[in-house]
């Protein structure tokens, strides 16, 4: 990432320490990652301890350290998904991926990771693929669903 | 749009908007709140301005996508004014028709009524559904009347108006007594009285004080609060505002979490036109009082809904609480006094003011005053948010307005509470939801999830469900909370995949017991509620699983199996086709078996077998019957040879 | 300022206003076990061993000894059975995971507490944050830090800083009460060459 780019993020937040969690924020949404240049960019233009914003950027789940595949896997988890067989969405995936939640696989193409309720309670067991919402996923779907995706 | 300056002034304001719109002149308002979206809202929105453009309306016809009025399930939900004629699950396809039709020729589109399911009877009003009819909605109501963007529709129907009356007939003594008065008790989780909580800030000698929003709204499966930051931010902002009034605040912040951008969007739009109109900013309506609000995301962890970590994390660090033997409205974010409160809480403030307490305090029950929204989910036909008074029962809640249970299945539990609430049975049908007598039965209000669970719902897998959810989330902070849960959770798993044994049960309990003194924040304390009221009510459940190795709702992968009835199978290959894992050996005109070694148990084939062979068994503490020989597999007409 | 007058274990004790139970227990000699607390440090109230029942306007709770602060009339029990089955419970689970631990093996003693009652996990860390809150708050240094959260939280050097200054400090070594800080010290030097490893 550009490191212009990352002093215009915190520029924009007024270089405030209390704004750090904002900062990451911004620059985890433009560049689906948080590399390490900006990390201790960030470090040194807020005067905050880079442990403070190691444990930030691990804390909450927003934010990864790692690149991440071209398409970001969601499974809703919430307790409405769960008790309509969100396991067995997830258990799909999982199989047909090859990827746990928190992993991208090695072709950079699919990263998984599981949420704690998208809201869609009625929509539910819920796969968001890059944004996109499918509700009421069997296995069988989940599988079809995946196919579609290059 | 200059400034207003005076009460006067925003009078004026609003009759000259409402000078403006006639209201017999149609408005079609399409829900666009996240669940409607999900079903395909935006796309209907879209074809409603083509269509109204097509057919030359634009002038006649107003369109608008609002807040979400609460019934998810049956979306994309679209009213038209000034009927209130209510259509459901609307598509695309029906828009043509349902503007040739109702718009034009005033007539009703039929088939996307409600309709009954027991008798067939149509409702043409939204106020006519059953899901509507029986709630109370004080505040969710206003949603689909509004463009949340628009300030200007939220002052068409007296919006500030509570915030005027505030800053210029009443003394912040005053409106400190009115909120008292009402005993509006927090909608985030515990119930604390709002009005003492603000009391106590006042009363706090520092200067500088803070009122904050949290909308970290986390529970799995409750999403009331987005409703109303998506469908109405300024009733919040409003709310705030008193607030901040009352307490003598001059900064507030909005806590939302990231994972609601519509939320974040709405209410920032909204913080800005309020500031050009002069609800926020310096010297508010000219009545000399200051306040601005800024919002902050949240980058994703459930425990920055507890109020300390919310705090730590508004201060720019990792969300862990903070030991709270001196109260956060004395000594909170950056040490000054802080009120925080939770949407649903800030939203019932300006209807106080307004209406007065006496009103509010009309709705509910002794100990808990007006209403309460609550995320109807799981396994339920009308998934969707319920505003009722407090008191209604919970069978009132879950038949009357969530019509039962989906595919004639039995009722099993509802849990309330979110992972720090407990599961409730059949026998306490007849609570009365407040928030004492949900406490005292072993759960709890929280911000208003609802999960409905039938018979096939595993109450010990419920148990472990939240654990692992806690495991998760926990900050990782002090010992009870973070070795506490991954040890109950360690026992739970163990039970769930038949490896319990005997003195499980009692470990468990001894290990809630001492996590739910001895942990640091209300995570920690309430996190083995759902291990303890699943215990308390459905013991039999965990007994089973331990000595019988049995899952008696058959939910529990390792302790079930999927078994074809040899007697039954008519060899459609519908399962054999729909495997996911090529586990099943069969063929034309040959009996289907399951190969257990490469079923991964995923129940496909028990869904897809037709319910006229209904060959599929699920069993559970029994062993699996061996596979007929392949000699016996062929099914010859009339009988199987 | 006026002194505070409270009751510890039957003894009478006077404290400021600014001290914590604990403080006002150890002033009177009497022992409190702790395994987060530093006298340099800031209140942490994460190990919760030092947990005590206190009696304050009639009601009687469980509060952590190292943040609650002395009030007037305060009636605290150091040792009673709901004390010692919390503390006993709290050294099982963090013996799982540091069974050698000699500070933990001591007050297992005391307490009766079984190393063995719950599966081992060795990572010896307890997560203390001794070392991470010395190195911050003492130190300044900011070489340690917490990482993750909840069971998989980590205290994790920032290798950069660490081989600057780590090598001729180590003043966090002998605070921590397993040996994960030196192991994860020794690890962070194996991943790095510029970094002294302990010898």
């Amino acid at each position: 990432m550009d490191m212009e780019r990352v002093d215009q993020i915190i520029e924009k937040h007024n270089s405030e320490p209390s704004s750090l969690i904002q900062i990451l924020l911004d620059i985890q949404s433009e560049n689906r990652w948080l590399p390490k240049e900006a990390l201790e960019r960030i470090s040194e233009k807020l005067q905050v301890p880079l442990t403070r914003i190691q444990q930030i950027a691990t804390f909450y789940k927003a934010f990864s350290l790692v690149p991440k595949g071209r398409h970001g896997i969601h499974i809703c988890m919430g307790t409405a998904c769960h008790v309509r067989g969100a396991q067995r969405v997830l258990d799909t995936v999982e199989e047909l991926t090859g990827i746990k939640p928190g992993e991208t696989d090695a072709d950079l193409k699919f990263s998984l990771e599981t949420v704690n309720c998208l809201g869609c309670c009625a929509l539910g067991p819920v796969m968001e693929i890059d944004g996109e919402i499918h509700g009421n996923m069997t296995p069988a779907e989940t599988a079809e669903t995946l196919k579609k995706y290059e | 749009m200059p400034r207003i300056e005076s009460p006067e002034e925003l009078v004026k304001v609003r009759e000259e908007i409402l000078s403006r719109r006639d209201p017999n002149k149609p408005c079609i308002s399409i829900c666009a709140g996240s669940g409607c979206l999900a079903s395909g809202a935006g796309e209907v929105i879209e074809a409603f301005k083509k269509e109204i453009e097509a057919q030359g309306l634009t002038a006649e016809v107003d369109t608008k996508g609002t807040g979400c009025p609460g019934f998810c399930q049956r979306g994309p939900v679209v009213v038209i004014y000034p009927e209130e004629i209510c259509y459901l699950g609307v598509k695309p396809e029906d828009v043509p028709e349902i503007v040739s039709q109702t718009i034009k020729e005033k007539k009703v589109v039929e088939r996307l009524l409600y309709e009954d399911p027991a008798t067939g009877e149509k409702a043409t009003l939204e106020s006519e559904i059953p899901f509507y009819k029986y709630q109370e909605r004080i505040n969710i109501s206003t949603n689909i009347k509004l463009d949340p963007q628009s300030l200007e529709d939220y002052l068409a129907i007296g919006g500030y108006s509570a915030l005027a009356k505030s800053l210029f007939e009443m003394t912040p003594e005053s409106v400190l007594e009115e909120v008292k008065k009402s005993n509006l008790r927090g909608r985030g989780g515990a119930g604390f009285p709002a009005g003492i909580k603000w009391e106590g800030s006042r009363n706090a000698p520092d200067p500088v004080k803070y009122v904050l929003v949290n909308a970290d709204e986390g529970d799995p499966g409750a999403f009331m609060d987005r409703a109303l930051l998506e469908g109405n931010p300024h009733s919040i902002l409003e709310g705030l505002a008193i607030g901040a009034y009352a307490i003598g605040a001059h900064e507030g912040y909005i806590y939302v979490r990231q994972e609601y951008p519509l939320a974040v969007k709405n209410v920032s739009i909204a913080i800005k036109e309020a500031e050009e109109y002069g609800f926020l900013g310096k010297n508010i309506l000219g009545s000399g009082f200051d306040f601005v609000v800024k919002v902050h995301q949240g980058a994703g962890a459930f425990v920055c809904g507890e109020s300390t970590a919310l705090m730590t994390a508004l201060e720019g660090r990792a969300g862990e609480p903070r030991p709270k033997y001196i109260r956060s409205n004395i000594k909170g974010l950056w040490e000054k006094p802080t009120v925080l409160n939770n949407v649903e809480t800030w939203a019932n403030v300006p209807l106080i003011i307004n209406k007065g307490a006496d009103w509010f305090t009309q709705l509910g029950t002794e100990g808990s005053k007006g209403t309460k929204i609550f995320s109807l989910v799981g396994k339920i036909n009308n998934t969707g948010l319920v505003e009722v008074p407090m008191g209604m029962t919970l069978r009132d809640i879950i038949y009357k307005i969530g019509g039962g249970i989906p595919g004639g299945k039995k009722f099993k539990a509802v849990q309330t509470g979110g992972p720090s609430g407990g599961c409730l049975p059949e026998e306490l049908l007849d609570l009365p939801v407040g928030f004492d007598e949900l406490t005292k039965a072993g759960s709890m209000m929280g911000s208003g999830g609802m999960i409905v669970l039938d018979e096939d719902t595993c109450m010990v897998d419920v148990a472990r469900y939240f654990l692992n959810f806690l495991t998760d989330e926990s900050c990782g902070k002090c010992v009870p909370c973070r070795e506490g849960i991954r040890q109950m959770l360690k026992i739970l798993t163990n039970i769930t995949q038949g490896k319990g044994k005997e003195g499980d049960i009692e470990l468990l309990e001894e290990l809630a017991e001492v996590t739910q003194v001895a942990a640091l924040c209300a995570l920690g304390k309430s996190a083995p509620n759902p291990v303890l009221s699943t215990l308390k009510y459905f013991r039999e459940e965990y007994e089973a699983h331990i000595k019988e190795k049995r899952c008696p709702a058959l939910s529990c992968k390792e302790l079930i199996a999927f078994y074809i009835d040899p007697d039954k199978c008519g060899a459609c290959t519908a399962c054999s086709r729909k495997c996911p894992s090529e586990a099943i050996i069969g063929g034309k005109n040959k009996i289907h078996i399951i190969d257990q070694e490469k079923c991964t148990k995923c129940g496909t084939c028990f869904e897809v077998c037709p319910p006229r062979f209904a060959a599929v068994k699920k069993i559970s503490g029994e062993p699996v019957p061996p596979p007929i020989p392949e000699e016996a597999r062929t099914i010859t007409r009339g009988g199987k040879s | 300022m006026s002194e505070i007058l409270l009751e510890i274990d039957g003894r009478q004790v006077e404290a400021s206003p600014d001290m914590t139970v604990l403080q006002a227990a150890q002033k009177l000699g009497i022992k409190i076990p702790t395994l987060c607390h530093h006298e340099k440090l800031e209140p942490y109230g994460a190990c919760r061993l030092c947990m005590v029942e206190v009696e304050s306007r009639g009601s009687t709770k469980l509060v952590v000894s190292c943040v609650y602060p002395v009030e007037n009339n305060l009636v605290v029990r150091t040792r009673s059975e709901k004390v010692d089955k919390v503390r006993k419970m709290i050294l099982e689970l963090l013996l799982a995971h540091a069974p050698d631990s000699r500070d933990l093996q001591r007050y297992a003693q005391e307490y009766g507490a079984d190393k063995n009652r719950f599966e081992k996990e060795p990572s010896f860390c307890i997560h203390c944050g001794l070392c991470v809150r010395y190195c911050a708050e003492v130190k300044k240094k900011h070489a340690i830090g917490f990482i993750d959260r909840g069971t998989h939280r980590e205290i994790n050097f920032i290798q950069e800083i660490a081989s600057k200054e780590c090598w001729n400090c180590k003043e966090c070594f002998p605070l921590c009460p397993t040996e994960a800080l030196q192991a994860a010290y020794v690890l962070s030097g194996a991943l790095v060459s510029s970094l002294p490893i302990f010898k």
